[in-house]
């Protein structure tokens, strides 16, 4: 605070650094948008088009060619069962490791978040074949239990860290009180961890909505997701740049506008516990 | 047959065993407080009891019926817990009433129990709030307030006052004692602050590392320690024990010949400083501490044995200055090479009215 000539050179590189790193990450979004309002030409036209009539034919081409509603629609039943599924798996396993801990408590976690980092691809072959024997291939409830268990490890993850927090004093102090372990989970531990359960279910519910390689492999046209909508307009026959923009922002838009009213629950979650 | 009864009550976590045995017998209406360094298992047994860990052996009785293995939920105690363990989202009336509703008690009742708590505890002005509005002291209260609502069978209390700062853990002290005055109701309450353990307890259990040293009324302890833990541990500033060969002179005080490797424990009321000329123990002052009702001197003896003076009178004496150390041949307490008790002290009788 001493030398204000170098206090405000910082404070100016910081804004432009600022800037920079936010229009790079909104560029290709923003692109999109542009791209999905121009016709097929405007769309590879060299120099790019700035400045050109838009136009709302592309939405309704997608829309003819391939029934959205019915993408869209899988989309949210998988995302969201999966999630509500996801949930009610995780939270007592979450319980159970934040409140009982055994000496191989960590390991289990370690070992739960460690099959994220396989490639998904690694799992394909045995999970398709496992999906076809069970005559799941191409149908919401494969993928309900693919999305499910690929997210289970990070909302056990997520869940744990947040009841962690909560002293389990709070607990005994219930049972002192004659609470019965339903009534303790109901009464106390469940109005606790509203925040946790909310922030680690809009996560996961992005993360499902937005899924595309298992959607892709294990889907087609009657349990596909809006992924595999957006990777149609992507085909060997041709790209087409203006209708693969409008069905991508035909399948993103409902998760942004639900994101851009949930951000604060979103942020709490992915930083809790970073800070006291 | 006692109210709560402890039968060789046992408990350990993996190889370790902490808990090595208790027998405790409590009367209705007893307030006990168990105290110990850290670590000595208290709050562990104080937990057995309250049914928040599993007793690994012994039996636990309450009221003639075994609750050994009964879960917390259904053993009609109430506890105060170091960290007060508030539920925080209710308000003060929803903590305080959290027990009575689980029992499904009719609402007037519910709410005639909670006013009275309330006025108690000087709360009611507060009952709409949640706990962090409120301060570390009326938190505290409220802890209370949602275990005497209940009126269970015994009061566990946990470190209750350990979180607050000086002042007001005295206060506290003395409105948990009046408390007790009022309600009547059996408590233990476990601290490792024995002035707290003196001033609270009927009856005081020291512990030490899974086992009971001493059990007894607070003068008890102060009077007549079983041996040389109960008797450094309990009184301020501590009993001075010193091995007997460190002051050579003392069997000529004392008149008696020493075991060897024996101790020889002196509280510090008993020594009196005079004169350096002509005395039999002679020492230098180290440290002077004025309290303004009384003074502390530390003196270290020509042998190098480091004892603390207690006295009413203020003092002139400096750190350096030589003086002779008078001891109080029959209050002293003497210690074998185990630290168990070969003599106790004697103490002046109270005065009679």
């Amino acid at each position: 605070m001493t030398h204000p000539r170098s206090n405000l050179a910082t404070y100016l590189l910081r804004t432009l650094a600022a800037w920079l790193v936010t229009l790079l990450l909104f560029f290709p979004l923003g692109w999109l948008v542009l791209t999905a309002f121009k016709t097929e030409l405007q769309a590879i036209s060299v120099p790019p088009l700035l400045l050109f009539t838009p136009t709302l034919e592309n939405f309704s081409i997608v829309q003819e060619r391939s029934d959205y509603l019915l993408y869209a629609q899988n989309s949210l039943i998988t995302s969201v069962v999966s999630t509500l599924l996801g949930l009610a798996l995780a939270f007592p396993a979450a319980y159970s490791m934040a409140y009982f801990k055994g000496p191989r408590t960590k390991d289990i976690l370690m070992w739960m978040l460690s099959t994220k980092m396989m490639p998904a691809v690694g799992a394909l072959v045995p999970v398709y074949v496992l999906a076809q024997g069970a005559g799941l291939l191409d149908s919401r409830t494969g993928l309900v239990i693919i999305f499910t268990l690929s997210n289970l490890p990070i909302m056990v993850w997520m869940l744990y860290s947040h009841l962690k927090d909560i002293p389990g004093e709070i607990l005994e102090a219930a049972g002192m009180d004659g609470a019965t372990l339903w009534q303790e989970f109901r009464q106390v531990l469940l109005p606790l961890s509203m925040g946790g359960l909310a922030s680690t279910g809009l996560l996961c519910l992005v993360l499902s909505w937005n899924e595309a390689f298992w959607s892709l492999n294990l889907s087609a046209a009657k349990a596909g997701t809006l992924a595999t909508l957006i990777a149609s307009y992507s085909s060997p026959e041709g790209l087409f740049w203006s209708k693969l923009s409008a069905a991508s922002l035909m399948a993103i838009a409902p998760i942004v506008v639900f994101g851009w009213f949930s951000q604060k629950q979103l942020v709490q979650g992915l930083t809790f516990g970073a800070v006291k | 047959m006692a109210y709560l009864t402890l039968q060789g009550i046992e408990k350990r976590f993996g190889p370790a065993r902490v808990i090595k045995g208790i027998d405790l017998a409590i009367e209705q209406g007893e307030f006990v407080v168990f105290v110990g360094p850290s670590g000595c298992g208290k709050s562990t047994l104080l937990r057995l009891i309250a049914g928040l860990e599993h007793i690994d052996g012994g039996t636990l009785r309450l009221d003639d019926r075994d609750i050994t293995h009964l879960p917390s939920s259904k053993r009609d105690l109430a506890m105060v817990f170091q960290s007060y363990a508030l539920y925080p989202h209710m308000s003060v009336y929803e903590n305080m009433s959290f027990a009575l509703k689980l029992a499904k008690a009719d609402p007037a009742v519910i709410a005639g129990k909670v006013a009275r708590a309330a006025r108690i505890l000087n709360l009611t002005e507060y009952l709409e709030r949640t706990p962090k509005e409120l301060s570390g002291g009326q938190r505290q209260r409220v802890a209370i307030g949602r275990a005497i609502v209940r009126a269970p069978k015994v009061f566990l209390f946990d470190e209750p006052l350990s979180n607050l700062d000086a002042a007001l853990r005295g206060q506290t002290r003395i409105e948990i004692a009046k408390l007790h005055r009022d309600l009547g109701a059996t408590t233990i309450y476990v601290t490792h602050d024995q002035v707290e353990a003196m001033t609270l307890a009927d009856r005081v259990v020291v512990l030490r590392d899974g086992q009971i040293e001493q059990i007894g009324t607070p003068l008890e302890l102060y009077d007549r320690p079983a041996n040389q833990f109960v008797a450094q541990f309990i009184g301020t500033p501590q009993m001075n024990v010193v091995p007997a060969a460190q002051i050579p002179a003392l069997e000529a005080i004392l008149g008696q010949s020493l075991q060897a490797g024996g101790f020889v424990g002196l509280r510090p009321e008993s020594l009196r400083l005079e004169p350096a000329q002509g005395a039999l123990l002679q020492g230098t002052v180290e440290l002077v501490e004025a309290l303004g009702a009384e003074t502390l001197i530390y003196v270290t003896t020509a042998q190098g044995a480091q004892l603390v003076a207690r006295q009413n009178e203020r003092t002139p004496l400096r750190a350096g200055d030589r003086v002779g150390i008078q001891i109080d041949t029959a209050a002293a307490h003497l210690f074998d090479a185990q630290g168990r008790i070969t003599r106790t002290g004697q103490t002046q009788a109270a005065p009679t009215p």
